[in-house]
């Protein structure tokens, strides 16, 4: 008897201690996010804050690894036809929505019925054009949703036609928008699905709290096909604009990850923070546009002057203090698809004196001088690092006779100007959303018209050539990747020796990750899934 | 005293619809739209948006559109935060900031006529010095400095209390915060409090109780306290309307789900909703508390009379 009651003590205290132990190991991470999310809906966030929460929660056909590098996600294998336009996915077996419910072609087939529906108006449905008539039924041009090229064959098989060989579509397949929806939900709850007491998911983590304005919290989803090897028990997407306040509660030992710091506090990170703030690469570019509609910026003596007159090289360590790289050319460097030698012009292995005084006699040709000095408005938008490269670059002017008034408004408002063309010189960026090459050069191709109206999308500029225009078309039906990768570099090429923008330095990611995290892999993406992390307790 | 109230009532609804109008009007014509961003959307991305909040149709309409739904109670969608509607925001942010705005208030109060009195009382001394001192602080240091400031100090160096947050929702969240906000209020009140005091305890009125025999605690209970506080109720009410509406800066420094933040963020981006939504929360909370604010100087001065 005795022995019996001894057996259940210890295997009651055993049971409980393990329970303990295993409430003791649960480890959460606390992520600084940055923005509020907009929506947790895939077909209608857009922000890479989003993405990080969005891209834990739901997982598409193809997934990133943890160099954000396509890997199978979803779809276990698939299969493209001989002539590039074809794609066949093969769907795991064990893959369920977290209500319980199994994952089924049906579903992809109705995700990407709904993002191009002009109803659901996904600001980012684009990004899927390449799908055949994808475009046609966004743009209501075809309204039987049929007609899409994305076919259910039977449960597990998924059938996507594309209009014209695409290079990066499985890298696009990454992407937000080609992620699945629960189509029973969608169905049940309309828009509503979202909210936390409706949402489902396919992918490591559940969405189990949203608290606008503070935070998102999410749980490790014990279905996911790969939980076992899913480390981070519970996630915090902490909302937090203020990076100054996001590194003092990163040092309060409050966060183990911030997406973002204050510059000016790098080189104090670096000191005091030794090895825990990451700047790297970023597929990014931060460039000035130059309205060449209008004079002065029509005639590229003047572009080709205020470009080479950049002294480049102080704006990344010294006016930002991160070391961000100077760009010369339009395609950051790391592009997938692309060439391996990057665009460099020759003016920018000149001594910067030697491209001042060449500035001057262009300027000068141009009929600008001490008489006729060129005063240009150059406009950005609210940002204390946007401020500081325009007076700087004003005072780079300044020694050519260049009179610059800085104009700052708001982004929206500065954006609108930009579109309407009503600026002269302006601020801008791009991050690129595939990695390929034809994002960015995608900018630059001439406006569409538009019922007699120029469409110019987000080639605010408005510059056009034609030589440049054709060979972006023929890349665009080149098979060959090596044939395509030189018909974009040929294209990049008469872009920048017509100075079409000023680009001014390849972007970084900012990121401080606490020691205690592994698994943190740079990479030009930015993109850290939180199921390739683990923590330690410190 | 109730027919009073109900004019003050009735005369707020024109008021508050020319506020709605105005706003709604003035938003509308500012440069930049919801959907301006850093990427110019394909036009028929665009042209989905815009037909699916109304923004295709003419202005008039969409303000009819908008007054319509008011009228239900309806505060329409949000433009740019798309899980929620304006209602359900205001639902998650208001009570999270009228409990600190409201925390604030009456810690503020109390310090601040507390702190007033014993400066009046003590006026020139050590304690009326040190008063001072506290009130330059308050109102000198501007709040996101000092909301950094604490933060960095009692936060990071100290470890005492939480640098940011509203996890788990724990009281010791708001202490800081709530300091933050209620200092210069204090500040201010004391400094109010202080004046009105120095003055009634110059008054006949007082001298002549003191003559009577009657000690400086009976003197300030019955016969200062009162009229001192004149002065600080009026200051009561903007003040908790600016606590109600100006925590914005709190928010962000500390990572807290209020109002404030959403309102100025929709402001910026042209999110019309929001905007409109919360312009109306705190039009309807400013003249609610100017007609309490009467209401209580009425009662505390029989001077008044109503009309």
């Amino acid at each position: 008897m005795k022995l019996t009651q001894t057996f259940k003590a210890v295997a009651t205290a055993g049971t409980l201690s393990l329970l303990m132990s295993t409430a003791a190991s649960a480890v959460t991470l606390q992520l600084h996010n940055g923005g509020d999310p907009g929506s947790l809906d895939p077909h209608k966030v857009s922000g890479d804050w989003e993405n990080r929460v969005v891209g834990d929660y739901i997982e598409g056909l193809v997934t990133d690894n943890a160099a954000a590098e396509p890997i199978p996600g979803q779809a276990e294998s698939w299969e493209v036809s001989e002539d590039g336009l074809t794609y066949t996915f093969k769907l795991r077996d064990d893959i369920f929505w977290t209500d319980g419910e199994p994952v089924t072609a049906e579903d992809f087939e109705f995700a990407f019925q709904r993002l191009m529906d002009p109803a659901t108006a996904s600001e980012y449905a684009y990004l899927q054009y390449p799908i055949k008539n994808a475009e046609a039924i966004n743009s209501g041009e075809i309204t039987d949703f049929s007609q899409l090229g994305v076919k259910a064959i039977d449960d597990k098989t998924l059938e996507i036609t594309l209009e014209q060989p695409t290079p990066f579509f499985i890298e696009a397949l990454t992407h937000y928008t080609a992620f699945p929806v629960p189509k029973h939900l969608v169905e049940e709850h309309g828009d509503q699905w979202t909210s936390v007491e409706n949402i489902a998911g396919n992918g490591p983590y559940e969405i189990v709290e949203w608290i606008p304005g503070s935070y998102v919290r999410s749980e490790k989803n014990e279905e996911y096909y790969d939980a076992e090897n899913v480390q981070i028990d519970e996630v915090y997407y902490h909302v937090l604009e203020d990076q100054a306040a996001a590194l003092n509660r990163y040092r309060a030992g409050e966060f183990d990850i911030l997406t973002d710091f204050p510059s000016d506090q790098y080189a104090w990170m670096q000191e005091n923070l030794p090895g825990q703030a990451q700047v790297d690469p970023f597929l990014g570019i931060y460039y000035y546009v130059m309205n060449q509609e209008q004079p002065p910026f029509d005639d590229v003596r003047v572009r080709e002057a205020l470009s080479i007159s950049i002294l480049r090289d102080v704006i990344g360590p010294d006016i930002l203090g991160t070391g961000e790289l100077p760009a010369y050319g339009w395609v950051p460097p790391g592009t997938g698809n692309y060439v391996e030698d990057a665009y460099m012009p020759e003016w920018a292995e000149m001594p910067y004196e030697e491209r001042v005084a060449r500035a001057q006699e262009l300027l000068t040709e141009a009929g600008y001088g001490p008489d006729n000095p060129l005063t240009v408005q150059l406009r950005y938008n609210t940002n204390d690092n946007h401020q500081r490269i325009a007076v700087a670059l004003a005072a780079m002017w300044e020694p050519l006779g260049v009179n610059v008034e800085l104009f700052n408004a708001e982004v929206a408002v500065h954006y609108d100007a930009l579109r309407a063309g009503d600026f002269q010189l302006g601020r801008a960026g791009w991050l690129l959303d595939y990695n390929d090459p034809s994002n960015t050069l995608d900018l630059l191709k001439t406006g569409v018209d538009q019922g007699g109206e120029m469409n110019w999308g987000n080639n605010y500029g408005r510059y056009s050539n034609e030589e440049f225009d054709s060979l972006m078309a023929q890349a665009a039906t080149e098979q060959d990747l090596d044939a395509r990768a030189e018909l974009l570099a040929q294209a990049e090429e008469i872009a920048m020796d017509e100075f079409a923008a000023i680009p001014i330095y390849w972007y970084v990611s900012k990121n401080v990750v606490s020691p205690s995290i592994s698994g943190f892999e740079d990479n030009a993406k930015d993109i850290h899934r939180t199921r390739w992390l683990s923590k330690t307790e410190e | 005293m109730l027919g009073y109230a109900a004019r003050r009532v009735l005369s707020a609804i024109p008021i508050a619809l020319i506020a709605v109008t105005v706003c709604f009007f003035v938003l509308r014509l500012a440069p930049g739209g919801p959907f301006d961003g850093e990427r110019a959307l394909p036009p028929t991305v665009l042209a989905n948006l815009r037909a699916h909040y109304n923004l295709d149709q003419p202005l008039v309409v969409q303000y009819f559109i908008y007054l319509g739904r008011l009228l239900q109670g309806d505060l329409g969608p949000s433009m740019v935060i798309d899980g929620f509607n304006v209602s359900q925001l205001i639902a998650i942010g208001f009570p999270f900031t009228l409990t600190m705005a409201m925390t604030a208030f009456v810690i503020a109060t109390l310090i601040g006529v507390l702190a007033g009195m014993i400066a009046a009382v003590n006026q020139n001394k050590w304690p009326d010095y040190m008063l001072v001192l506290t009130v330059m602080i308050g109102v000198v240091i501007p709040n996101f400095l000092m909301a950094a400031l604490l933060q960095l100090w009692f936060g990071v160096y100290l470890g005492w209390l939480p640098a940011g947050g509203w996890v788990n929702g724990s009281w010791l969240h708001l202490v800081l915060p709530v300091t933050v906000l209620a200092w210069p209020h204090a500040a201010r009140i004391s400094r109010l409090m202080r004046g009105s005091m120095i003055e009634v305890l110059g008054t006949n009125y007082v001298r002549t109780a003191r003559s009577k025999g009657l000690g400086q605690r009976l003197v300030m209970a019955r016969h200062a306290i009162k009229p001192a506080l004149l002065p600080v109720v009026s200051y009561l009410g903007p003040g908790l309307s600016y606590l109600l509406t100006g925590s914005l800066a709190v928010e962000q420094v500390f990572g807290l789900p209020g109002i404030g933040k959403y309102f100025v963020t929709a402001a910026l981006n042209r999110d019309y909703g929001i905007v409109l939504g919360t312009t109306i929360l705190y039009m309807f909370i400013i003249l609610a508390l100017n007609l309490i604010v009467d209401l209580v100087y009425a009662w505390l001065d029989p001077k008044v009379r109503y009309r």
